[in-house]
């Protein structure tokens, strides 16, 4: 099951629900406040439940099956209303799309539960374009820009599609494809933790491929990937940053003025 | 308790789960087939022979009267001084007047090392050819062993050209291979390869470094 | 000629290995750039992704069919290939294994053993065994003839000596070839490789082969190859061994060309091999070649572990395309010894814990990003992420009720590592303590550590914002 086609879509809604992510909640704010901004200026309401703390993919991923159920349980039941749930980021999305109906499969009320939520699950950007079905005007100078999708963002919810759709509607914007653009970029969650060696590795490939475009700035739409590279760049001295792509989409089309 | 049993305990204490449904590959074909031009014997030759030449396969157009001497001249033009063949063509090649043909009537044992060393080219019927890969369907037997297509340097080999097949579905469906398997039935796609050094492809790796399809047509069609 | 036999390392210095490797850039060089060649050549075989989604579902099926079925199709294919006049082992263990091919060996007081490519003769490191028990084994294969003249072993399970460059393989013919000169030229580094390796295939006693797929319903062993080494091998000495994991046996004839036509396409972008060979039995009375006498050695090595639980069992779906180790970011970087397991990459990381236990292999399923390209490009569509997932779980915790233990489990498991995830999950399923943490965390942001594990290796560290998410909705609330 994945997203890369086939998905379909609701009419746009009046209010939707945002789920953070815990690495945005902490280290990126600022994107998932493009997030909200780049929704209500669509007309959308944003509700922002409060409990909400962490998706539970890190456990998932490091082999914690009671841990990743316990805090995926905690976000279940969070959207009780049947509004879509924006998610900003396309690992934790998948996370919640794909993988919560596997955490929950050996127990029916749950299941059913899980899997009443991970259809009204969205990535931002597929959201943005299938859903609100947003017209941006480009309000910018002329940019070239690439993109990095992260591997979950690429496989589970095809970002790298809605995501080029998005950029696709700002002319003065260039994306510029980068060598080997399919590859990780190493991060992995705990895989960055365990493996330095090789996951330094693969970040510093995929810098090297993002700085050979030419690039200003490289986009991503996962704040995991975008702290990896970023960090990265910082440590070789590199001028070159990335930006998530709710915050980039927001300055580009003007902020508030830039709705068509 | 022998491996054996312990092997197929294990396996049959396994939990069982769903049992999946007989996989249907004639459909399979078939829903393919339909959703392309249909086949005709044209198509499937105009194919083989573009497929055989990405093998770096030569294909020889020759008919059912003169192939022995479009065999002996391609020898000829290659060099060829010993020809191997097995007992089914031996008369017809003889009549041709090859040079240097010897017939693969001993066992192996009896000339393994004259078969190694000194046979440049060898002979063989077909079964038919696949479309699809550019491939020969070889059963080896008593009159032409398995390795008259193995180790002459130079494989020549007959195919009827109206026994090309789509793919190799069609053709083992059709020629009913699972009725009965003979002891060594073979695909042969080209001449022999590797691209195990730098992922350089260099023939001729153990097998023949020259693969000649002889391909009957009939008479009007070669003019 | 060194055909002296290496045992493999150990899969717990994989770590070591792994960083020594990335600090090669001539290794990274030449894996980056064959690998390069590989996922070009296989996409070019598939250029309709909705027609290849139906090809691998076939070959999915055909391969949840057949292991569904694994008991019942092993019976039948050992009666069937009795009948053919196939002798039938199986070996529990490599140790099993290896004293089944050396009894036979022995009994043709064999001097010379020729080996056509087989993965699990590697697994069971049967050329070890064969020297200890005073016989040559000889692999023919070029690449693996290329690894095991040069003392090590493969690095790829299609390509084996995809890590030497042709100077390296010129420079170890000249010293190692009697007669050999030194050249460069790859066709003539292959035609003294063919000289060589024609006068073994001619004095060998016995030749052993793999399987790539048996046959139950007719009783035929299938073998893909390019180079022919595997029908010398398994034609011109007098007795032929064929070895093979359980399995891979399919019922029906018909159900070996969808699983022959995605295996050459995904490993080599092939849309076949130069050679396909179905063997149905030894030499008949009449036939002039071939062998006199042939086996069949049925390995099970943790195979059956594999199978005995409903997830896991995926794993025995695999045909060894290598496509896998092909589009792995992290194989590509550190290349196949790195593992020190016989089948290395994505494949290696799911099939190794069930042959060699997870205390000599629980690193292995951590070394990937689970970045999913190897599920993408899976021709039988293992899902290789979850079971790299599953088997951390594993080696991380005990047996769960109602589930077989695993060779090994729970050998990864660390009271530190349970108490942190403990903690994790304590504040991530308390929102206000959650929340609290936040707080704190961007408050006493400047208290962050400047060295955090092993992400600061490559990367400036972590910092957290100045303030939350959660604190700017909620401030957004009250305006």
């Amino acid at each position: 099951m994945d997203d890369t086609g086939g998905r379909r879509y609701p009419a746009k809604p009046a209010r939707v629900y945002l789920f953070g992510t815990c690495l945005i909640d902490l280290f990126c704010p600022e994107a998932g406040m493009d997030a909200v901004r780049l929704l209500e200026r669509e007309g959308i309401e944003v509700d922002f439940p409060p409990d909400q703390t962490c998706c539970g993919q890190p456990a998932h991923s490091s082999g914690f099956p009671d841990q990743t159920r316990a805090v995926a349980l905690a976000q279940l039941r969070l959207f009780p209303e049947p509004w879509p749930v924006v998610v900003p980021s396309g690992s934790c999305a998948g996370m919640m799309r794909h993988h919560y109906p596997k955490v929950f499969a050996d127990d029916p009320a749950l299941l059913a539960e899980a899997q009443a939520l991970a259809e009204r699950v969205f990535e931002l950007s597929e959201f943005l374009l299938e859903v609100a079905r947003v017209r941006f005007s480009d309000q910018g100078p002329p940019a070239r820009v690439a993109l990095h999708t992260s591997c979950a963002a690429r496989r589970e919810m095809g970002t790298q599609v809605h995501a080029r759709a998005l950029l696709d509607q700002l002319p003065a914007v260039e994306v510029a494809m980068h060598g080997h653009e399919s590859e990780c970029c190493g991060f992995g969650g705990t895989f960055s933790l365990k493996h330095p060696a090789i996951s330094s590795a693969m970040a510093g490939d995929k810098v090297e491929a993002l700085k050979e475009t030419g690039a200003e700035t490289f986009l991503s739409a996962d704040c995991g990937c975008m702290l990896n590279l970023n960090h990265t760049l910082q440590k070789r001295g590199e001028s070159l940053q990335g930006q998530h792509l709710a915050s980039f989409l927001w300055q580009r089309t003007g902020g508030q003025g830039g709705r068509r | 308790m022998s491996d054996r049993d312990d092997i197929l305990q294990r396996l049959r204490a396994a939990p069982r789960g769903k049992a999946p449904l007989l996989p249907d590959v004639s459909a399979f074909h078939a829903a393919l087939a339909a959703g392309m031009p249909a086949s005709t014997p044209a198509a499937r030759r105009t194919l083989f022979c573009e497929k055989m030449a990405f093998w770096h396969g030569e294909v020889v157009r020759v008919t059912h009267d003169s192939w022995p001497e479009k065999l002996r001249e391609l020898c000829l033009a290659k060099g060829v001084r010993s020809l191997l063949c097995g007992e089914r063509h031996a008369v017809a090649l003889r009549g041709a007047g090859i040079e240097g043909l010897k017939t693969y009537d001993r066992p192996l044992e009896e000339w393994k090392a004259e078969l190694f060393q000194n046979i440049e080219a060898g002979l063989t019927s077909t079964r038919g050819g696949i479309a699809e890969t550019g491939t020969l369907i070889i059963w080896p037997d008593a009159s032409e062993p398995r390795l008259l297509s193995l180790v002459p340097p130079i494989h020549f080999a007959l195919l009827d050209a109206r026994q090309i097949y789509d793919n190799l579905f069609t053709a083992m469906s059709e020629q009913g291979w699972s009725a009965g398997m003979p002891t060594n039935a073979l695909l042969v796609s080209g001449p022999s390869k590797t691209a195990d050094i730098q992922v350089t492809l260099a023939y001729g790796a153990h097998g023949p470094k020259e693969l000649i399809v002889l391909l009957l047509v009939d008479e009007e069609e070669l003019a | 000629m060194n055909t002296q036999a290496l045992r493999f390392v150990p899969a717990s210095e994989f770590k070591e290995r792994a960083a020594a490797a990335v600090a090669d850039e001539h290794l990274r060089h030449s894996f980056r750039g064959a690998m390069d060649f590989l996922i070009g050549k296989r996409a070019a075989q598939f250029p309709d992704p909705v027609a290849l989604e139906q090809q691998r579902a076939l070959a999915e099926h055909i391969r949840k069919y057949s292991l569904a079925r694994l008991p019942d199709l092993l019976e039948q294919l050992e009666r069937k290939l009795t009948e053919n006049g196939i002798q039938v082992h199986w070996a529990a263990d490599p140790e099993q294994a290896n004293r089944i091919i050396i009894d036979i060996a022995r009994r043709h007081s064999t001097r010379l053993m020729v080996k056509g490519k087989s993965m699990v003769s590697e697994e069971i490191e049967l050329n070890h065994a064969m020297a200890d028990a005073g016989m040559e084994a000889l692999e023919s294969d070029m690449g693996e003839y290329i690894v095991q003249l040069d003392g090590e072993k493969p690095s790829h399970i299609i390509m084996p000596a995809i890590h030497k460059t042709k100077q390296e393989i010129a420079r170890l013919f000249a010293e190692r070839v009697p007669g050999a000169g030194y050249t460069e030229s790859v066709d003539e580094l292959i035609g003294i490789g063919r000289a060589v390796l024609r006068e073994k295939f001619m004095s060998a006693d016995i030749g052993l082969s793999g399987v790539n797929f048996a046959v139950a319903e007719t009783g035929t062993l299938c073998l893909v190859e390019n180079e022919g080494n595997g029908r010398m091998c398994t034609t011109v000495p007098d007795v032929h061994i064929a070895i093979t994991g359980i399995e891979k046996v399919v019922e029906k004839l018909e159900h070996v060309p969808p699983l022959f036509g995605l295996l050459t396409r995904s490993a080599t972008g092939q849309a076949i091999t130069t050679y396909f060979n179905m063997i149905s039995g030894p030499r008949r009375p009449g036939e002039k070649d071939g062998p006199r006498e042939m086996h069949l050695v049925l390995v099970d090595n943790g195979r059956t572990q594999a199978y005995s639980d409903e997830q896991l069992r995926s794993t025995l779906q695999c045909i060894r395309c290598g496509a896998c180790m092909n589009h792995c970011p992290v194989y590509t970087r550190i290349g196949g010894h790195a593992y020190g397991t016989t089948y290395p990459g994505p494949i290696g990381e799911i099939i190794s814990p069930h042959m060699l236990g997870l205390a000599a292999t629980h690193v292995l399923p951590t070394a990937s990003s689970l970045c999913g390209a190897c599920g993408e490009v899976c021709p039988v569509r293992i899902p290789i992420p979850d079971l790299l997932i599953r088997l951390r779980g594993e080696a991380q915790h005990d047996e769960r009720p109602g589930h077989f233990p695993m060779l090994g489990q729970g050998a990864a498991k660390s009271r530190v590592i349970d108490a942190i995830w403990a903690g994790w999950a304590a504040l991530y399923t308390r929102p206000a303590l959650y929340r609290a943490f936040g707080w704190l965390a961007t408050r006493f942001r400047a208290l962050t550590p400047p060295m955090q594990s092993g992400w600061t290796v490559s990367r400036t560290p972590l910092k957290p914002a100045g303030q939350t998410l959660h604190e700017r909705m909620a401030a957004r609330k009250r305006p």
